[in-house]
């Protein structure tokens, strides 16, 4: 965190300090500040914007259908389909003469939604997971955890890549795959969350008028987990997004016609002795800062909404 | 003390079990068996192979020939593509090498890390720190399947230092770009987590005393902050030997250095499903074995922990 915000910050904090004498400051409007006044953390969301962008909008300036084959490129890549303005292939092609920069638009967006799925299954499933367990304690709370504990300590890649063997390769199969193991992490922090919201007044007060323990859990405990579960569903994105990209690296994930960064990778790995770098260069490019910027934002949100972790 | 040992022993054993079951529960619910092909086989012989391998047995009966070889005999039986290789040979023949790159890296990893997490501790908020934690940093976006085509890019292609595949019985040039491939994300995670965890114990109560009776700043380090120090690591260590061997995966199949993953790599391919069951079991009874060991350490260094 910086010590000098640059002047537009400064501005802006003056003028929500003003804002506040009249109004009072909510939790997330507090939030929102110190998130803003770390330079790292909106860097990386300035940055997950523009990636947004480019995955789901950057389509349209492609010059060339992703699943396009340009015949006459094959064995020619090196020269004629090196990254110019003027063939329209601005990331040049890949070794089977088809546009690099379509296949990057649509490897990106492939990888932020199984980063995004990945980390909504677990933030559905890990909260109410973790927040039953924690809420009812005793012996459910045991055998739950203990089931998260066994489950934690399976080697889940090998698990996973067995899965995807037995019921096909296809993207819904590693949804599901990567679905399964995400809430793991999840489901513990939100019970330890959970034990110590549960002794506060307010879940007594609602446990003395008689209202339902689900009711309880679903109105009371989970809208106060919020804040945490969004940071670690924020650093859960790019785990998930490194996951498929391992086993799309490997030739399991993702099919094709469709791509993902870590099959475009693999790709560009296995064809950089021929001199035609560019093929890993880009998708690298975009692996790396689309990781960068999670994480950035990630630690960004930690700070602003779990400051006592400081 | 005993007892906590047999305790978490009982919680290892059914893992492993469940580990076990589940592979088979999965291989059986695929869809097709390993001798269906395109062209049908007469029924006849179809019933003798199936005989042959026990798949004519009933569900029960195979999962539980296959749990009690497994566990009893530590047979995972036959390769369902290579008449004349069982999974046996096929870890026996793949594994030494695993071991091999993966115990170097986990060295290195834990070496290299601790020292460098350490050394950004003493020398808080100097050029030292600013790189270890830069390092830290950048190693989170370079996950094993980045570093490695990275590092051939580099060292193999344009400046010809190293070989960039093959074991070649493991000679220490094969051995190197596999190791730093592995190790970096680890050592660059153990080393934020040493630097963190140093610090907090260098503020504590106990080592301004030490300070204040005048020991040199070497022996407090050595004799006095660095046991604390080292909790968080060994908890993050069972975490890390679960990435080295699914990371082992990658560095067999990018480098052919002949490991257990390249093996799993194929008959993933090649639905060759006891080869893949086999591999999953036995990764399974490492982490778990590691995470147990790991475990009794942790009770035993720190005196907080009750059993």
């Amino acid at each position: 965190m910086s010590l000098n915000p640059d002047p537009d910050t400064a501005d802006r904090l003056l003028a929500a300090q003003a804002a506040a004498e009249v109004k009072g400051r909510s939790l997330w409007k507090d939030a929102r500040q110190r998130f803003m006044r770390n330079r790292a953390a909106v860097a990386g969301l300035v940055a997950l914007v523009l990636i947004c962008i480019f995955a789901f909008f950057g389509g349209f300036l492609a010059q060339y259908e992703p699943d396009y084959v340009d015949f006459s490129l094959i064995g020619s890549n090196a020269t004629q389909g090196v990254p110019s303005f003027e063939t329209g292939h601005y990331f040049g092609t890949d070794s089977s003469g088809r546009d690099l920069y379509a296949r990057t638009v649509q490897g990106t967006r492939i990888s932020l939604l199984v980063g995004i799925v990945g980390a909504g299954v677990a933030v559905i499933v890990g909260t109410l997971y973790g927040a039953i367990a924690g809420y009812q304690g005793g012996r459910t709370d045991g055998a739950m955890m203990r089931t998260v504990d066994i489950l934690m300590s399976v080697p889940y890649m090998f698990v996973l890549i067995l899965m995807l063997v037995i019921f096909g390769r296809s993207i819904l199969m590693l949804f599901i795959g990567i679905g399964l193991i995400s809430w793991l992490d999840m489901s513990r922090i939100a019970r330890g969350q959970t034990l110590t919201i549960k002794g506060k007044e307010f879940v007594e007060a609602a446990h003395a008028t008689g209202v339902r323990p689900m009711t309880i859990i679903l109105r009371h405990i989970v809208p106060n987990l919020l804040g945490l579960v969004i940071v670690y569903a924020t650093l859960l994105v790019p785990q998930m997004i490194i996951t498929e990209s391992f086993i799309s690296f490997l030739g399991l994930g993702i099919q094709e016609p469709n791509t993902s960064l870590g099959a475009l990778i693999s790709n560009g790995a296995s064809n950089m002795q021929y001199g035609v770098i560019w093929q890993l260069a880009f998708p690298l490019f975009f692996f790396v800062i689309t990781l960068f910027a999670f994480f950035f934002v990630g630690d960004g949100l930690r700070d602003a909404l779990d400051p006592k972790d400081r | 003390m005993l007892n906590y040992v047999l305790r978490r022993v009982a919680v290892a054993i059914p893992t492993i079990l469940l580990l076990v079951v589940i592979s088979f529960v999965l291989m059986y619910a695929a869809p097709g068996g390993p001798f269906n092909s395109e062209r049908p086989l007469p029924a006849q012989v179809m019933a003798n192979i199936e005989a042959r391998y026990g798949l004519d047995q009933p569900y029960w009966k195979q999962m539980a020939n296959y749990v009690w070889n497994v566990v009893v005999h530590f047979d995972f039986g036959p390769s369902f593509q290579y008449r004349d290789r069982t999974v046996n040979d096929v870890i026996a023949q793949g594994f030494p090498v695993t071991l091999t790159y993966g115990f170097w890296s986990f060295i290195v990893a834990l070496v290299v890390g601790v020292a460098l997490g350490v050394a950004a501790a003493i020398r808080h908020n100097s050029w030292l720190d600013y790189l270890a934690v830069g390092i830290s940093i950048g190693a989170q976006v370079l996950p094993n399947f980045v570093m490695a085509p990275i590092l051939v890019l580099v060292f193999t292609l344009w400046l010809g230092w190293l070989p960039g595949g093959g074991w070649q019985g493991g000679q220490i040039e094969y051995i190197i770009l596999p190791v730093i491939a592995l190790s970096t994300s680890y050592m660059a995670s153990i080393a934020r987590i040493t630097r963190s965890s140093m610090l907090e114990v260098l503020n504590a109560g106990f080592i301004r005393t030490a300070r204040a009776k005048g020991l040199p700043t070497r022996r407090i380090i050595w004799k006095h902050a660095m046991k604390p120090t080292m909790l968080p690591v060994l908890s993050y260590l069972g975490p890390a030997f679960v990435g080295m061997i699914t990371g082992s995966v990658i560095i067999d199949v990018f480098f052919s250095t002949g490991g257990i993953g390249q093996f799993f790599v194929n008959s993933a391919f090649n639905r060759d499903y006891s080869v893949i069951m086999g591999i999953t079991i036995l990764v399974g009874v490492l982490t778990v074995t590691f995470n147990l060991v790991v475990d009794l350490l942790y009770a035993w260094i720190d005196p907080k922990i009750r059993y």
